[in-house]
C-alpha cells in the first residue's frame, strides 16, 4: 500500500483546499509539467540591482523590526536621553575642562559613545537569528552573500541617526552648542554615522562567531566600556595615569571625539596632546573606519557564507 | 533522479575527538517522489538536509540535485529549491504576509509578484485572519504553516522537510501531514526527515533508515516490515509469575525468541503463519492455566524494523536533533550498551513509541 493513498480523507478538515499555483510572472509551465517555477527571471536583473535590492529587502526587515519592538527605541531614544543629562548634570562641576565648560566637552564624547554601543545591535540580532534558524532561510535562498549583513549593519546606522537626533536636541537643552558652520556640524554628524556603520561589521562578525545571543551581550560591554571610557570621551585624556593615557590617545574612539569636537567648535582651549592621531583626528578616524570596512566587511560575508543554526 | 548524493561525509571535532555526522552516506531520490530520512537523534539526517540544501559542504563526497552539482553551484541549486527547516525560521517581528514576500523578493521574483504570491500561499494554508498579525502571537502550528509556505514561493522542484512536525502537538501534525498530502500528491519531489515513524509511514513513499551517519535500510514501508518477518503475536498476562509458562509456550509455536517486557506481564514473538500460531499458543495457555488480559496479533510496525536494524530503540524521547553533539553520541553509546534490555522492550513500549 502506497502511503500516499492511506486511509484518512484529505478533504474537509485540511488547511490546503487547493494545491499551489505557480507565482504570476514564472514562466508558464511546460505542458504535462504540474511543477513550474524554477528560475526566477533574472535577465531584467543585473548584478548591481541583486544586491542592491536583497539589501534593500533584508534592511526592510530590520527597520519593520524597529517599528514593532518598542524596548528597542526605548533603548535607542532613553538612554541617550540619560546619558547627556547623567553626566552633564553629575559630572559638569566637578570635572574643569580649559577653556571650555564640561557640557560642552561632554557631547562629542557621548555622541562617540552612543554610536559605538548602537553597534551591538548587529551583534545581538546576528547571534539570535543564527539561534532562531532564520539565518538558515536566507542562506538557502538564492540571494546576494551580503545582503543579510548589509541589511543589519544598514538598520543600526537608521537606529544610530534616531538617536543622534534624540540627543543632540538633548544636549541643546541642557546648553550645548555647535560653533561652526554648517557644513562642519554635518561631516561631524557623518563622522559620528559612519564609523558607528562600520563598528556594526566589527560587532556582526563577533555576533556570528558566539555560541549564544546570551553570550554577545557579555562580550560585547567587555570590548565597548574600555574602548569609550578609557578615551578622552568624559574626562581629558592628559588626566588619566600614563598607561591609560597611552591607550587612551591611540583609541580610535579618542580620534573620533577629537574630531567631532573640532568640527562641532566643541574644543575649547586646552592643549591637543602631541601624538599625531590626536593632531590629525579627522584622517584617523577616516583611515579607522576605511580599515575596518576592508578588513571586517569581507571576513563577516566568508562568515557568512559557512554559518548555519547549530 | 532528482537527487543524486553519493559518499556525503561530514566530520565534526568535539572535545571528545571527532565526531562522524556522516559517514559516507549515499541517497537516490526518483523525480517526483516522496523519500524518508528516518532515524534517531544523531543520526545525519540534518547533515544531510543542510548539504543537499548548500548550507554546510560536504568533507568529502557529491551530490547533485536535477543535474546541478550542490558545491559547485549552490546559487543554481538555490533557485530550484524549497526548505523548511526544524525551527520555523520565520521573523517575530513580520507578519506572516511580510515574511513571505520578503522570502518572494529573495528569490528575486520581484516586489508584485512576491506580494502576490505571499498573498495566495497564506490564503492557501488558510492563515487569512492572521496574515496581517505579526508571526510573535502565531500558534506552533501556524508558525510551521508559515515556514513552510516559505518554503513553496517558488514551486521547488524539490522540497526538503527537516522535521517538519517536531514539537507539534497531535493535531497540529495531523493538520500538517494533510497539507504535505496535497503537496506531493502534485508531484513535487520531497525529501523529508523525521523520528516518527509513523509519518514516514504516512507521507514517503521510500524510507531510508539512517544510523551513525550511514544508511542501514531503504525500501518502502511494507518492504522494510517484511524483513522482520510477518505478525507478531502479543500476551498480556494477568500474573508476572505466569511469564516463564507463556514465554515458553511463545516460544514453542513463534518464529524466534520471545521478548518479555520489563514487568514481565507482556510478551512477543514474531509468527510465520499467524492465526494458527495464535490459537496453538491460546490453546495451549489455556491448558496451562495463565490467566491473560489480552492477546492479539499485530503488523511489525517501524519501530521493530529499527530495532532489528540497529539493535536499539529509536530514540524518541528528545524532541530536536543534535548532528554532531557529544551529549547525544554517549546517550546512543548507552543505548547502545542498553541493546539486550532494549530487545526485551514489551509491546506497551513499543505502541508508545510510535
Amino acid at each position: 500500500m502506497s502511503p500516499r493513498h492511506s486511509g484518512a480523507p484529505l478533504e474537509s478538515t485540511t488547511p490546503v483546499s487547493t494545491t499551489p499555483k505557480p507565482a504570476g510572472t514564472q514562466a508558464s509551465p511546460a505542458p504535462g509539467e504540474s511543477r513550474v517555477g524554477t528560475l526566477p527571471p533574472l535577465p531584467t536583473w543585473n548584478p548591481f540591482s541583486l544586491w542592491y535590492s536583497d539589501g534593500w529587502t533584508v534592511t526592510k526587515r530590520n527597520l519593520i523590526k524597529i517599528k514593532r519592538s518598542p524596548d528597542m527605541l526605548v533603548f535607542a531614544v532613553i538612554q541617550p536621553i540619560m546619558f547627556v543629562l547623567l553626566f552633564s548634570q553629575v559630572y559638569g562641576g566637578a570635572i574643569a575642562v580649559q577653556g571650555s565648560d564640561y557640557t560642552q566637552f561632554l557631547m562629542a564624547g557621548i555622541f562617540a559613545q552612543t554610536v559605538v554601543f548602537g553597534a551591538t545591535f548587529s551583534g545581538a540580532a546576528m547571534a539570535l537569528d543564527l539561534k532562531e534558524g532564520i539565518i538558515d532561510r536566507f542562506r538557502s535562498l538564492p540571494m546576494n552573500a551580503s545582503a543579510v549583513l548589509v541589511g543589519r549593519t544598514n538598520g543600526d546606522l537608521v537606529l544610530n541617526t534616531i538617536s543622534m537626533i534624540i540627543m543632540m536636541a538633548t544636549g541643546l537643552a541642557v546648553g550645548w552648542r555647535v560653533n561652526t558652520s554648517p557644513a562642519e556640524f554635518l561631516a561631524g554628524v557623518g563622522l559620528l554615522l559612519l564609523f558607528g556603520y562600520a563598528f556594526s561589521w566589527v560587532m556582526a562578525l563577533l555576533g556570528m562567531s558566539v555560541k549564544s545571543p546570551e553570550v554577545i551581550n557579555n562580550a560585547s560591554f567587555l570590548i565597548l566600556f574600555p574602548l569609550t571610557f578609557v578615551s578622552n570621551a568624559f574626562v581629558p585624556s592628559e588626566t588619566l595615569p600614563t598607561a591609560l593615557r597611552v591607550f587612551a590617545e591611540w583609541n580610535p574612539v579618542s580620534s573620533l571625539v577629537q574630531a567631532v569636537r573640532q568640527l562641532f567648535g566643541n574644543l575649547g582651549t586646552a592643549p591637543v596632546p602631541d601624538i599625531w592621531t590626536m593632531q590629525n583626528p579627522i584622517l584617523t578616524v577616516l583611515i579607522g573606519i576605511t580599515v575596518m570596512l576592508l578588513v571586517f566587511v569581507p571576513l563577516c560575508i566568508r562568515k557568512f557564507a559557512s554559518i548555519s543554526s547549530r | 533522479m532528482i537527487i543524486e548524493a553519493q559518499g556525503l561525509t561530514k566530520t565534526y571535532q568535539s572535545k571528545s575527538g571527532p565526531v562522524h555526522a556522516l559517514a559516507g552516506l549515499d541517497l537516490q531520490v526518483p523525480r517526483g517522489t516522496v523519500k524518508a530520512l528516518l532515524g534517531p537523534n544523531g543520526a545525519g539526517k540534518t547533515t544531510v538536509v543542510k548539504m543537499l540544501t548548500t548550507l554546510i559542504r560536504p568533507d568529502a563526497g557529491t551530490a547533485v540535485i536535477d543535474g546541478i552539482d550542490v558545491v559547485l553551484h549552490p546559487k543554481a541549486v538555490r533557485r530550484i529549491i524549497g526548505v523548511s527547516g526544524q525551527y520555523a525560521a520565520v521573523d517575530e517581528n513580520l507578519t506572516g504576509l511580510e515574511n513571505l514576500e520578503m522570502v518572494g523578493r529573495l528569490y528575486h521574483l520581484g516586489g508584485p509578484a512576491a506580494r502576490q504570491r505571499a498573498k495566495e500561499l497564506i490564503d492557501l494554508f488558510e492563515l487569512t485572519a492572521a496574515g496581517n498579525r505579526p508571526v510573535k502571537g502565531f500558534s506552533g502550528g501556524m508558525r510551521r504553516r508559515i515556514d513552510l509556505a516559505g518554503a513553496l514561493v517558488i514551486n521547488p522542484k524539490v522540497l526538503f522537510l527537516d522535521e517538519p512536525t517536531t514539537g507539534l502537538d497531535p493535531r497540529s501534525r495531523i493538520a500538517l501531514w494533510d497539507v504535505i498530502k496535497h503537496l506531493v500528491a502534485d508531484g513535487t519531489t520531497v525529501l523529508l526527515t523525521t523520528q516518527y515513524l509513523e509519518e514516514a509511514d504516512q507521507l514517503a513513499d521510500d524510507i531510508v533508515v539512517i544510523d551513525d551517519g550511514r544508511v542501514i535500510a531503504e525500501g518502502t514501508s511494507d518492504q522494510l516490515k517484511a524483513q522482520i518477518g510477518g505478525h507478531r503475536v502479543v500476551v498480556a498476562l494477568v500474573d508476572a509469575a505466569d511469564g516463564g509458562t507463556a514465554r515458553e509456550i511463545l516460544a514453542r509455536h513463534g518464529s524466534g525468541e520471545p521478548s518479555v517486557s520489563t514487568d514481565g506481564r507482556g510478551v512477543e514473538v514474531a509468527v510465520t503463519d499467524g492465526p494458527t500460531a495464535l490459537q496453538n499458543m491460546l490453546s495451549d495457555l489455556r491448558a496451562a492455566q495463565v490467566n491473560l488480559h489480552d492477546a492479539g496479533m499485530r503488523r511489525p510496525t517501524l519501530d521493530d524494523v529499527f530495532l532489528k536494524l540497529t539493535g536499539h530503540k529509536a530514540d524518541l524521547n528528545a524532541t530536536n536533533e543534535d548532528d554532531a553533539g557529544g551529549p547525544t553520541l554517549s546517550k546512543r553509546a548507552q543505548a547502545k550498551q542498553d541493546q539486550a534490555r532494549a530487545a526485551h522492550a514489551s509491546p506497551a513500549d513499543l505502541e508508545k513509541a510510535k
